[in-house]
């Protein structure tokens, strides 16, 4: 896999603002407590990868940030805005109209584990319908912009397919060019390349360490250690729905700190 | 009193019975399309979020589902007049038919978009897209595919059940049959003529049906090669265990 000989890029990149601001959240699932008291900042330009066991609360967290779940206490701020919330005159926290939420939500793109393209739709339009609905971008442009897109993530003759023609690596780099077509500030990945078989993985990753070296914000949920240690400038470990632990890669995997990090790694060390 | 093909052929094709073919067509064509309005409108209510439109939803489909499409209407032809709400034939056939129908295609139009799979409306609402521009880009153009055959289903039943308006003395298919048989005194022939146009009225829909339904299944590539989405990627049909 050609990621793992680069050279990591995450050390040297500098780092701007904060960009995502996570302040003290708390979300509940009915009595099932899922994110306790998370706090995290992330900076522009700064690749976090988010790791930790089934059921930890990655997903959740990634979610919340989209406001594709509500929280039931804290507060996240990315690109801005206040995501999902307002406060209102008497200062009760009260929820966004869904008008409001999609606008913020313009400024961040997601990539899911099962692709979620559009099914009825070609590659082109699965790219460009967002643009040419949303911003407004009329169809020439947008169409040569995602095809610019599609020339980037490695498929540019796929354009009039279906997503039902192409393989889960290619959907998934389809995904990655349809989000990238909003033009995010912060691109969010939740387990990107666990739905696919093993020989399609770096290629979706390689793409993704690119996007890295082009100065995107990423925020990674993944058990793919190669791409922690070529682009992230940091590891987080969720356990039970906190952040247990926080190293840059060589430090993490070098020098776990806590036993939860100890346990985990010898876990995924024996795959 | 023998059968007559004689009779039978002048039946087909006689001007009297074609416009009570083209009454039933339009009839149900215009009562489909009604209904289908209001279906959606109806479905809609039923997934909003406020509790009143969801009870209203739930009391019309129970209404009209619940109780014989002859007996709406007749009591809207017959029984509205008296409270001071008069509708002709037309107006009746047309308004019981809507009501009855949309009471069902609400349930095929609320199940077609619940089919839809939650990660589309992630994905769309991930890019920034709102309420009407989730439902018009991404899942109503999917829950059609779903919602297509149960509502090709419904109007070869629609095509037959407009002759409940002879009833009211709506001058399709049926009634024309009826009064033909009458007049002429060839039940057999006339009955067999009218059975023989529902089936070409049926047969034509049905084909109709076959071609959207190719068209919406399309994207999704032929049935034989269709790849499946898996959870360990992408498996293609050559694999055992996969239908
Ligand atoms: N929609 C939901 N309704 C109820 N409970 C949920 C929901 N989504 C997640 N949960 C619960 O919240 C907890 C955290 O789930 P989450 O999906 O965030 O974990 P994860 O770390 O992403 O795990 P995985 O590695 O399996 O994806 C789990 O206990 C899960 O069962
Ligand atoms: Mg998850």
């Amino acid at each position: 896999m050609t990621f793992m000989q680069e050279t990591s890029v995450g050390a040297s990149r500098s780092l701007g603002e904060p960009i995502v601001e996570i302040t003290n959240v708390d979300k509940w699932f009915g009595s099932n407590h899922v994110l306790r008291d998370v706090s995290l900042i992330v900076r522009q330009g700064e690749v976090v990868v988010l790791c930790g066991r089934s059921g930890s609360g990655k997903s959740t967290l990634l979610r919340c940030i989209d406001h594709l779940e509500t929280i039931d206490g804290g507060s996240i701020r990315a690109c801005g805005n206040k995501m999902g919330y307002r406060e209102n005159l008497g200062g009760k926290r009260v929820e966004l109209s869904d008008g409001k939420a999609a606008q913020q939500r313009r400024e961040m793109g997601m990539v899911f584990q099962s692709f979620n393209l559009f099914p009825h739709l070609t590659v082109l339009k699965n790219i460009t319908v967002s643009p040419m609905r949303i911003l407004k971008i009329p169809r020439v442009q947008a169409e040569a912009d995602a095809r610019e897109l599609l020339a980037k993530v490695g498929l540019p003759e796929k354009e009039e397919a279906f997503p039902s023609q192409l393989s889960g690596g290619q959907q998934q780099r389809v995904a990655i060019a349809r989000a990238l077509a909003m033009k995010p500030k912060v691109m969010l990945f939740d387990e990107p390349t666990s739905a696919l078989d093993p020989e399609m993985i770096s290629e979706v990753l390689d793409v993704m360490i690119e996007l890295s070296r082009l100065g995107m914000t990423m925020i990674v949920v993944t058990h793919e250690m190669g791409f922690a240690r070529a682009a992230a400038d940091r590891v987080l470990l969720m356990h039970d729905g906190q952040i247990v632990e926080e190293a840059e890669p060589e430090e993490f995997f070098n020098n776990p700190k806590s036993n939860h990090a100890r346990l985990f790694l010898s876990k995924i060390l024996q795959h | 009193m023998g059968w007559s093909w004689d009779h039978f052929f002048r039946f087909m094709v006689s001007e009297y019975m074609l416009l009570g073919v083209w009454t039933t067509i339009w009839l149900a064509t215009v009562a489909m399309t009604l209904g289908v309005i209001l279906g959606v409108i109806i479905a809609f209510m039923k997934m909003s979020s406020y509790w009143i439109l969801q009870r209203i939803a739930v009391a019309f489909i129970w209404l009209w589902r619940g109780t014989p499409l002859l007996i709406q209407m007749v009591i809207i032809y017959t029984v509205l007049p008296k409270v001071g709400l008069k509708f002709g034939v037309i107006e009746s056939a047309i308004i019981a038919l809507t009501l009855h129908e949309g009471a069902y295609f609400a349930e095929i139009v609320r199940a077609g978009i619940s089919a839809v799979n939650k990660g589309q409306t992630d994905a769309s609402k991930a890019l920034g897209m709102a309420w009407p521009q989730r439902m018009w880009y991404v899942i109503i153009p999917q829950a059609t595919r779903v919602i297509i055959p149960p509502m090709g289903n419904q109007f070869n039943l629609m095509i037959k059940t407009t002759s409940l308006a002879s009833v009211i003395s709506m001058e399709e298919l049926f009634r024309r049959t009826q009064q033909l048989a009458q007049i002429e005194f060839k039940v057999l022939e006339a009955y067999l003529c009218a059975a023989c146009w529902y089936l070409l009225m049926t047969t034509i829909w049905g084909e109709i049906q076959k071609r959207l339904e190719a068209h919406y299944d399309k994207p999704f590539g032929p049935v034989s090669d269709k790849k499946l989405p898996t959870r360990t990627g992408v498996q293609s049909n050559d694999s055992p265990g996969q239908v």
